[in-house]
């Protein structure tokens, strides 16, 4: 089976939202996908990529439009395809949404680039998405514009890099070797 | 005829005799007495982040019950202890923390070291992970094992009791460890920062 025809047999499904979109933001190619290429019918999920300076429309408009509601952001999290095969872009920022009155689910992609990884925050959309963003700047340092308190999360004050970018050695450039020792003398 | 020249024996008043004896005592509880009931009454300070404090609540509970060697008073604060058990691998965000509570602990103290990850680190080799404790703070005694079973955490203990045993109750403190420091197994290579590596 080709690329192509497996392709067609995604448009066909009918996902509202997805339909919704298309005839919202006419000029935008959302490209959807299925997430897992194996499936197919009805089980299959569909994942649409946004370029990131409409993304906080769309994702508004996901939130805000009858047919796709999407109240929840179940995830926000990040790729980093350096070395990917075939990859154009380098970050890909997730977000996966979640209808629960139109019982739908959706992941939207937007891909961003160094030197400077920049996508808006959705935390005007969905409050939840707070930490989750600063997890994304901690661990890749994707900067979400407009995040009212983008301080790193999981790592320390003063850590310096971005752990989970592909490029970071495993066992870090000497952070866990510097730091203040204790002795019987000092203590 | 001879000449006799006779010294009455010394007789001690009472109160005389009385501070003599005490004084024997005081000395010998300041020997042996204090260190005894040290090595008997350890206080520990379960600071348990992983796995290994699962051993170490198990070593506290009937079957192994660390009581038989006075050490089941874990308290949570730092003050009122004298014994610090580090069991699980630590973090370097928890590190300022280790060693806040193990400044904030009364002297005299001992630290165990319990496990394979406090010790060394552990399988845990990567950047956010302290590569053994000993690294940042003193380290008296260290339990081996991943995690180790809990006679070998009352053999810790015990080891403990033979240091406080062997230390002088004055004087400098003793505790530096075993001078078994353990130098980090890989050569880190310490880069400067890419063009992308923003802060
Ligand atoms: S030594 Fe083993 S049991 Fe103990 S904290 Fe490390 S991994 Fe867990």
């Amino acid at each position: 089976m080709s690329k192509r025809s497996r392709r067609t047999s995604v448009n066909n499904i009918a996902h509202p939202a997805v339909e919704a979109l298309g005839a919202q933001f006419a000029g935008l190619d959302f490209a959807p996908a299925p997430l897992n290429p194996q499936t197919t019918g009805q089980d299959v999920q569909l994942c649409v990529r946004v370029p990131a300076d409409r993304l906080l429309d769309v994702l508004r408009f996901l939130y805000e439009d009858e047919r796709c509601r999407f109240e929840q952001l179940c995830d926000l999290t990040c790729v980093d395809y350096l070395n990917f095969p075939k990859a154009r872009d380098r970050y890909g920022v997730i977000y996966s949404l979640l209808s629960l009155s139109k019982e739908h689910r959706l992941w939207v992609r937007c891909f961003v680039n160094d030197p400077d990884p920049k996508v808006p925050s959705v935390v005007g959309i969905w409050k939840g998405a707070e930490w989750l963003e600063r997890e994304v700047w901690d661990m890749f340092g994707v900067r979400f514009d407009g995040h009212p308190d983008l301080r790193r999360i999981l790592t320390w004050e003063g850590f310096k890099a971005h752990p989970l970018r592909k490029d970071y050695p495993l066992r870090g450039r000497g952070e866990r070797e510097a730091f203040e020792r204790i002795t019987t003398e000092s203590a | 005829m001879g000449l006799e020249i006779s010294i009455p024996p010394y007789q001690a008043t009472k109160e005389e005799f009385l501070a003599t004896k005490l004084n024997y005592l005081v000395d010998l509880l300041r020997r042996k007495g204090v260190n005894w009931s040290r090595k008997n009454s350890l206080w520990p300070m379960p600071f348990a982040t992983a796995c290994c404090g699962i051993e170490l609540m198990a070593t506290g509970a009937s079957r192994y019950d660390i009581a038989r060697f006075g050490a089941e008073v874990m308290r949570f604060s730092p003050r009122q202890c004298d014994l610090m058990i580090v069991a699980g691998r630590v973090a370097i965000k928890m590190m300022p923390v280790l060693q806040r509570i193990y400044l904030q602990m009364a002297e005299p103290k001992w630290v165990i070291s319990m496990g394979a990850c406090a010790s060394t680190g552990g399988v845990f080799d990567t950047y956010a992970v302290v590569q053994g404790i000993d690294q940042f703070m003193p380290v008296d005694v260290y339990v081996p094992g991943c995690p180790p079973r809990p006679e070998t955490l009352l053999e810790g203990v015990m080891a403990i009791q033979r240091i406080v045993e062997a230390e002088g109750v004055q004087g400098p403190s003793r505790q530096r460890g075993l001078g078994l420091v353990v130098e980090p197994t890989v050569q880190v290579h310490v880069e400067t920062e890419s063009a992308n590596e923003r802060e």
